[in-house]
């Protein structure tokens, strides 16, 4: 057990190098390699006098050195001050703006990882016969059509013509959110099937074929028994390094889906900054996205000793 | 009688047609009895266990005639879940690979009262005392503790007394054993062996011991089924099948094993006793010769290519949040030997005991801790790694697993020729091509097979495309690490020959890394007996075998299948 924190421990330090060099390379997209900001938000019509006024409050006369600790500064603080357009503080903002976005994530996750599985174990059990190839035929099929087209038709059809649902916008609340967040849960959902079952399936085959499943038949195990427990047990393992790295993305939100659909979400807020050259937004999201990565790829190596018993932490 | 097989036809379905795996077997085993069925990969003995335990994977295979009769019913007949209530109950079976046979995420304990609770109808608590019994009867130490293990945190051959152990939870009437003992170290199979016997006698179940190997169930079966081709060539009790053996194919099985009493200057294959139509032939009695083995050396001919001094490898055992190390590991400790052209050093032992790492160090395909590694007068043992790559064309390996140890996406061709272009040998792609060709000759394939991949061979095959590519580079000195071990001994037997024929024609120098006693009998000059990396005792083969200085040595050659049945 002492190994085991000695690991985590080391880990957590291994992110200080890590997020230096995010911050680096944060540093050198937006504050060497961008063009000026200060013309960016003023236009074309700025005298040189008003771009060097905004170029001070925005703290671009700073030496660089000043201007990279300033960057590692709120990577480590959490603090990144406030929006350009908006003058609010970002870490409100991302908070305020983190729940729409994990309102549609988190359950479209949840729904299209259990129902992917489901599949996955039914045209395993089926191999070879013709409900598994309907599913694998179905899955390039809807892997094929675009995201677009399925939005596009989706808000047509069912928000339009049937009225079942709302075209687009967000109104916070249980269930008034309801209207609001099917729509683009079920297109996630769809999204991410056809890839998931190809992927569990091709997992639970690999373990079918294993001697251990034969050592189970030959107890006197029935095929449903052997798949359900020790298959699925085994396959846990490749399904869980699958899942736990999209994680991350969720709390990030999806950009085309909330955009579309006027969800106030993480990913609409990062499309508007990236519209309106908001850098200090775009610089919060980028570390953002890189401190969830590095603590979702630990905490998933922590689930591995859960689900696999060889794994150990040390 | 316990089970009846009678005129049993099993077919598979592939792309080229209706293959016949099993082609009218037929026999019988009466409780308290062992049948032994015999025969190489492909023959059909697997196939024919796994129609009696109803496990044939349907498609693509298919019992097409026959009746398997358990206890007077035919089990053919039966229906999936008739058939599941025997599995495990009344009929089970113990699996060639233990260290994959269990699954890997639960424990020893759950495995086992999985198998209780089915079919005993026993609580989890229950079913818990009696895995922790089970256990204890199949001879785990701390049972009580090792319920709860791993299979992982197990070794091989308690992996195995586990099987056994699930096997017989519910007291079967027949036991069904897949080449339970192939797997492990010689000492381990003994003890594996005894059990099973032991086990056998206690509960006077029907056994079904599937080997390729005679030699092992020399002892142990009241008959012998010996399968070839899909059929039974030959079905006796054992004494006659080993003293008077009528089939030319039993008659090889029986002389190609090495023996630790006589050293033939061969050994004798199939091929020496029946030809490709099954004509039985008389083999030559030239290879039968004995050959006295000694450490005769001519000081020109045989001068000293490689000594080793005082060579270590510890391994660092890391700890603490600054993985300071704490200990070492010693894989190899305080090693030295000389070794002679044209000479066969064999290095024994049992797993674990430091003697693949010793085989790696020595071609710097590890870093050793400290000590000397003098190949022709040179010092190897800390030359830089850019300076290894001249050498690397003198020092080869064959490896154990012919299944993965080639690349299955590259022909054979590309296979033998990489390592030329890799050590700039021949000027031209045809000239390389045609060394090639050379060769897959040399190890008896033919050079048409260049242009084909690993999977279209077999064991065999592939072990020999593994020699022709070390000998691609025209090595003076080959590492064989248990080069013949995962091969069936009629195999085995064919490629000793070929190392033996190979060093003969080009000179070449061998250390034989091996588990198997009888095999470095035959092929070693010279014995080194490996225990937790250190030589304990080392001396000339006969020497070794006959008159062994150390406990350990006297242990290893008991612990030998004698290979001769219990009567005579």
């Amino acid at each position: 057990m002492n190994g085991s924190w000695n690991y985590i421990l080391r880990r957590l330090l291994y992110l200080i190098p890590v997020l230096l060099g995010v911050c680096l390379l944060i540093f050198v997209l937006f504050n060497l390699v961008a063009p000026d900001p200060a013309a960016l938000l003023l236009g074309k019509h700025a005298t040189p006098e008003q771009i060097l006024e905004v170029r001070q409050n925005l703290g671009l006369t700073k030496p660089l050195y000043e201007q990279y600790f300033d960057v590692v500064k709120s990577a480590f603080t959490f603090d990144f001050g406030r929006s350009w357009k908006t003058k609010q503080s970002i870490t409100t903002m991302i908070r305020l703006r983190a729940i729409p976005s994990l309102t549609v994530s988190l359950p479209a996750f949840v729904f299209s990882t259990i129902l992917s599985i489901l599949f996955a174990l039914l045209v395993a059990y089926y191999r070879g016969k013709g409900i598994d190839l309907f599913v694998r035929v179905s899955c390039i099929a809807m892997m094929s059509i675009s995201s677009l087209a399925y939005i596009l038709f989706f808000q047509w059809f069912f928000a339009y013509k049937m009225e079942w649902f709302e075209i687009l916008g967000y109104e916070p609340g249980f269930p008034s959110v309801l209207p609001f967040i099917s729509l683009p849960i079920i297109i996630w959902v769809i999204l991410s099937l056809g890839p998931d079952i190809r992927f569990y399936r091709t997992v639970i085959l690999d373990e079918i074929y294993q001697d251990y499943v034969r050592t189970a038949k030959a107890k006197g195990l029935s095929d449903r028994k052997v798949l359900l427990k020790h298959v699925l047990r085994n396959a846990m393992i490749p399904i869980l390094t699958y899942t736990v790295i999209q994680l991350p993305f969720l709390l990030l939100g999806a950009l085309l889906l909330e955009s579309f659909f006027s969800i106030p979400g993480l990913g609409d807020m990062t499309i508007e900054a990236l519209n309106e050259s908001d850098f200090p937004v775009l610089k919060a999201m980028a570390i953002l996205s890189a401190v969830a990565y590095v603590t979702f790829t630990l905490i998933q190596d922590i689930l591995y000793t859960w689900v696999d018993p060889r794994v150990k932490l040390n | 009688m316990l089970l009846s097989v009678k005129d049993l036809c099993v077919d598979f379905s592939t792309q080229d047609g209706t293959m016949r795996a099993v082609n009218n077997v037929s026999f019988n085993i009466e409780e308290g009895k062992t049948v032994g069925l015999v025969g190489e990969s492909g023959s059909g003995k697997s196939v024919t266990s796994l129609a009696i335990m109803g496990l044939i994977p349907d498609p693509p295979g298919k019992i097409s005639q026959g009746e398997i009769l358990y206890k007077e019913q035919d089990l053919v007949k039966f229906s999936d879940a008739e058939m599941r209530a025997i599995r495990g109950n009344d009929i089970s079976m113990v699996f060639q690979e233990p260290m994959t046979s269990l699954n890997p995420v639960f424990t020893v304990g759950d495995q086992l009262s999985e198998v209780l609770m089915l079919h005993k109808n026993m609580s989890r608590k229950e079913a818990w005392e009696k895995s922790i019994e089970l256990l204890n009867k199949v001879g785990i130490p701390n049972p009580k503790h090792s319920v709860g293990k791993y299979p992982h945190e197990m070794s091989g051959g308690q992996k195995q007394r586990v099987v056994i152990a699930m096997a017989i939870a519910c007291e079967p009437r027949l036991l069904i054993a897949d080449e339970p003992t192939t797997a492990l170290d010689v000492t381990i199979q003994k003890q594996v062996l005894d059990l099973m016997l032991e086990l056998q006698d206690q509960y006077q179940m029907g056994l079904l011991f599937i080997t390729h190997d005679l030699g092992v169930i020399g002892d142990i079966a009241d008959e012998v089924v010996v399968m070839y081709k899909s059929n039974v060539v030959e079905h006796n009790t054992t004494s006659k099948i080993f003293y008077q053996p009528q089939h030319p194919y039993t008659k090889s099985l029986l002389a190609c094993r090495p023996s630790s009493d006589h050293n033939p200057k061969r050994l004798l294959t199939v091929s020496d006793f029946m030809d490709a139509q099954g004509n039985p032939l008389t083999p030559e009695t030239s290879k039968m010769e004995k050959v006295e083995k000694d450490f005769g050396y001519d000081e020109e001919k045989n001068p000293v290519i490689l000594e080793v001094n005082d060579l270590n490898l510890h391994f660092p055992i890391k700890a603490g949040l600054f993985r300071r190390t704490v200990d070492y590991t010693k894989a190899v400790n305080g090693v030295s030997f000389k070794l002679r052209k044209g000479k066969t050093l064999g290095l024994v032992g049992e797993s674990g005991c430091g003697k693949t790492t010793l085989g790696r160090t020595i071609l710097r395909l590890l870093d050793p801790t400290s000590g000397e590694i003098i190949y022709r007068g040179k010092n190897i043992a800390d030359l830089p790694k850019y300076q290894l790559k001249a050498l690397r064309s003198k020092m080869q390996i064959i490896f154990q697993d012919p299944y993965s140890s080639l690349n299955p996406r590259m022909t054979v061709a590309e296979i033998i020729m990489e390592p030329m272009i890799l050590n700039n040998i021949k000027n031209s792609k045809k000239e390389r091509f045609e060394h090639a060709q050379w060769l897959m000759k040399k190890v008896g394939l033919e050079p048409e097979q260049l242009s084909r991949y690993p999977h279209e061979f077999s064991g065999g095959q592939r072990q020999r495309i593994s020699i022709a590519r070390a000998l691609a580079v025209d090595p003076e000195f080959i590492i064989c690490d248990e080069s013949v071990s995962a091969l069936d001994v009629s195999v085995q037997a064919q490629v000793l020959n070929l190392l033996l024929d190979l060093q003969d024609e080009f000179g070449l120098t061998y250390i034989f890394i091996s588990h198997d006693l009888s095999v470095i009998n035959f092929i070693a000059d010279e014995v080194a007996v490996m225990r937790q990396g250190e030589i304990v005792e080392m001396n000339t083969a006969s020497m070794v075998y006959h008159q062994p200085e150390q406990e350990y040595t006297r242990t290893l050659l008991e612990a030998i299948p004698r290979g001769v049945p219990k009567d005579e």
